[in-house]
């Protein structure tokens, strides 16, 4: 048995859970850590700018790969800087493991210097947290941490460190726990087949079937399976902003991304279906819109969801199953291969006749610019998609480009689309694609991003450059904050209040090239597809680019708030 | 409705400010709050009332079952149950008064803990209407302070809520 401090035994219990990469910043109450990081090869530290980017790249490491992502700051600022990004992954149900360091156990609730309650802090926004108290206990709290963090419904963890916790003279016997249990957690099991049984059931008689797939498919791993019971039912289905990928999006059976921007024929089915399999989704507002009671008004409500207090939380379930996804899911396809009573396939010929009908509405259908040069957002993304041939790992950042990524990309695998759909963190795009590169170095990691949201982490293209990753960020950029704007445009008579700085805008080219980096500007459609093309075949740099695109574009279709999800405004002239 | 709602949790620092933060961070009421530890030293008990439909009252317990530090809970209120508050209660008594608080007291079966010339302090034990009531029988105009416990309750008959 190894005699470690508590900053070495934290660093080999990272390593003995199977960590090998931790983004994260240095900082006095860490020091001891850091040194323990020193003197070791087995893990990597990654050195971001901002604490703030450490836990959004180890966010997109996270929804990239499924694993945990680790992050390692400081105390006082250090911990507040990283509680937005703490956030954004509890949003999302995202695994993240987060150690902070503390000022010393004496000086706890002294004011002392870098001091934050960063427990009391992060409370609201993490799945758990522990204060360590002996060194001797860091293993079995590591152990938990993981656990917690990556099981049942996963999100963050905080472990909370104090300095004379990890003081290297300090030595104990270090053990890794093979394996834990705690009488106050435990994960939920399979689905109750009774339940299952009765879902098949409302299943098998519906005449105006829907499926509707959320982040939660992706999370649990269930995309596969959830592929094959769509087929096996053929019935049609949608994907949340969270669950792009979970069900691929150039299937025949897929009717596009729902809610608030959402395919006309994919809300449209929302409404008038009659039987609603909802599966690792939590009913978020910008899915149902405004007003609960006019959603799915003569659906019976199927609700698969892994965690108890999600389901009949907006919206009431008839049917509600807590299990993991790919359990109930498994479950699901073998009773409905058993069923006596098929699917009502004429009822179900004469709904997708009627789909059919909604999708000739072509509401994702682009006007290119009347004078040929202006581009439109949407076809920057159309093309992005064409050169990397619908095979990157796309992050995006929070606004317009964000939706057109989502609308207009086509996600055909899950873990692929890489965005912050819970607390919509602008900033958190760039930092991600860099979690995403770490986990993928040979795939091509695109950033979408918009001007605004860029300057809130564009500090990390020094990471960028520090660790040579070739992500591509292209910038679609329309001068202002494109999604406030489009508001104000259609709720405050066109008042732009504080959504527009064209005139302070730095030369991206030049900033993107003072940090090393390659810089190109597109400003007419002619150029558009050299161009990316010129960006993406620099395998080995990054490149920044610089779009310019029509600032008098909005994303449609748009939910009517207060209405129910058939009422939508398709364009600036249309509406349902 | 009114739901009193018992919660054995793990006796590990913070976690009261854990069930206490998902009340506001939810905009769940809280109406009063006992804690303390069991038989078992590693267990706290907290009682809490809380007031909501049943959709409310069922996304209470469970938002509460999911914290990590809670190992188990029981809405009493969905069974028969006892339910007691114990108050302290100082009030002002001079002349008459003094007989008439007394005489109140006894009917309420309280007890007079304390006295001085003009001041006597009762400790009462009951469920909260009957507090209510007390403070009601008394005369708000002579009630100078008021500490109590809030609610804590136990199941009736052979139910425990236990590991």
């Amino acid at each position: 048995m190894d005699q470690l401090s508590g900053g070495e035994a934290l660093i080999r219990a990272l390593h003995d859970e199977g960590v090998d990469i931790i983004f994260g910043y240095p900082g006095g109450a860490v020091l001891h850590i850091y040194d323990a990081i020193f003197n070791q090869d087995k893990i990597e530290h990654i050195l971001v700018r901002h604490e703030q980017a450490a836990t959004h790249a180890a966010d997109g490491y996270a929804r990239g790969t499924g694993k945990p992502g680790v992050v390692l700051v400081t105390s006082g600022p250090g911990a507040t800087n990283a509680i937005t990004g703490i956030a954004t992954a509890y949003m999302d149900s995202i695994p993240m493991v987060v150690i902070s360091g503390q000022v010393e156990s004496r000086l706890i609730g002294s004011d002392g210097f870098q001091e934050t309650d960063m427990v009391g802090v992060s409370r609201p926004v993490v799945k758990h947290s522990f204060m360590v108290q002996n060194a001797a206990d860091i293993p079995l709290i590591v152990k938990k941490a993981f656990h917690i963090a990556s099981t049942g419904r996963p999100g963050p963890v905080v472990i909370d460190l104090p300095k004379d916790v990890t003081d290297p003279k300090v030595k104990f016997d270090y053990a890794y726990p093979v394996d834990i249990k705690m009488r106050s957690y435990a994960v939920p099991a399979k689905g109750h087949s009774g339940q299952i049984k009765k879902a098949v059931d409302v299943l098998m008689a519906a005449k105006r079937p829907m499926i509707y797939a959320g982040g939660g498919v992706i999370q649990g791993e269930g995309a596969q399976m959830l592929t094959e019971l769509t087929r096996e039912l053929g019935f049609p289905i949608t994907n949340t902003l969270m669950g792009l990928g979970a069900y691929p999006a150039s299937d025949k059976q897929f009717v596009g991304m729902l809610g608030m921007h959402g395919t006309y024929e994919a809300n449209m089915s929302m409404h008038y279906c009659d039987a609603l399999l909802a599966i690792g989704v939590r009913f978020d507002d910008r899915v149902t819109n405004s007003d609960v009671t006019k959603f799915c008004p003569d659906a019976t409500i199927l609700h698969v969801d892994i965690d108890p207090a999600s389901i009949s939380k907006t919206v009431s379930a008839d049917v509600p199953i807590v299990g993991s996804v790919i359990s109930v899911l498994e479950e699901m396809l073998a009773q409905v291969k058993a069923s006596k009573q098929k699917v009502d396939e004429k009822s179900l010929k004469v709904w997708w006749d009627q789909i059919a009908q909604w999708r000739e509405k072509d509401s994702l259908g682009v006007t290119p610019s009347e004078d040929g040069i202006t581009i439109k957002p949407q076809e920057v993304i159309q093309a992005v998609h064409a050169i990397t041939e619908g095979d990157a790992y796309v992050s995006s950042d929070v606004g317009q480009h964000q939706m057109f990524a989502a609308q207009y990309y086509g996600f055909d695998k899950p873990r692929r689309w890489i965005n912050s759909g819970g607390l919509g963190t602008m900033g958190f795009g760039f930092p991600a694609a860099m979690g995403i590169q770490f986990a993928f170095p040979d795939a091509i990691s695109v950033c979408v991003t918009g001007e605004g949201s860029f300057q809130m982490n564009l500090q990390e293209l020094a990471t960028c450059m520090q660790y040579q990753l070739p992500i591509k960020i292209i910038c679609l950029n329309n001068r202002a904050l494109g999604m406030v704007k489009q508001w104000q445009d259609m709720q405050y008579g066109g008042r732009h209040s504080h959504s527009t700085y064209a005139e302070s805008l730095p030369d991206f080219i030049k900033l993107a090239e003072s940090y090393g980096h390659v810089g190109i500007r597109i400003e007419n459609k002619s150029e558009l597809n050299a161009k990316l093309e010129e960006a993406f075949a620099l395998k080995d740099r990054l490149v920044f680019v610089d779009v310019l695109v029509d600032p008098e574009e909005h994303v449609y279709p748009m939910a009517i708030k207060g209405g129910a999800m058939k009422d939508m405004i398709l364009s600036k002239s249309e509406r349902t | 409705m009114r739901h009193i709602i018992s919660v054995l949790m793990e006796n590990e620092p913070g976690a009261l400010s854990r069930v206490v933060g998902l009340f506001s961070q939810r905009n769940y009421n809280i109406d009063s709050l006992t804690v303390a530890p069991t038989e078992d030293q590693s267990l706290s008990r907290l009682t809490l009332t809380t007031t909501g439909d049943e959709r409310r009252i069922e996304q209470i317990t469970k938002h509460l079952n999911k914290l990590v530090d809670v190992v188990k809970l029981v809405d009493l209120t969905e069974g028969a149950h006892i339910e007691r508050e114990l108050m302290l209660i100082k009030v002002k008594a001079t002349g008459a008064q003094r007989a008439e608080v007394t005489r109140t007291t006894e009917i309420f079966r309280g007890q007079v803990v304390d006295l001085t010339n003009s001041v006597f302090s009762i400790q009462l034990t009951g469920t909260s209407d009957k507090l209510d009531a007390f403070i009601t029988a008394l005369g708000e105009s002579i009630v100078l302070e008021v500490a109590r416990t809030g609610v804590s309750g136990i199941s009736r008959g052979e139910k425990v809520l236990t590991l």
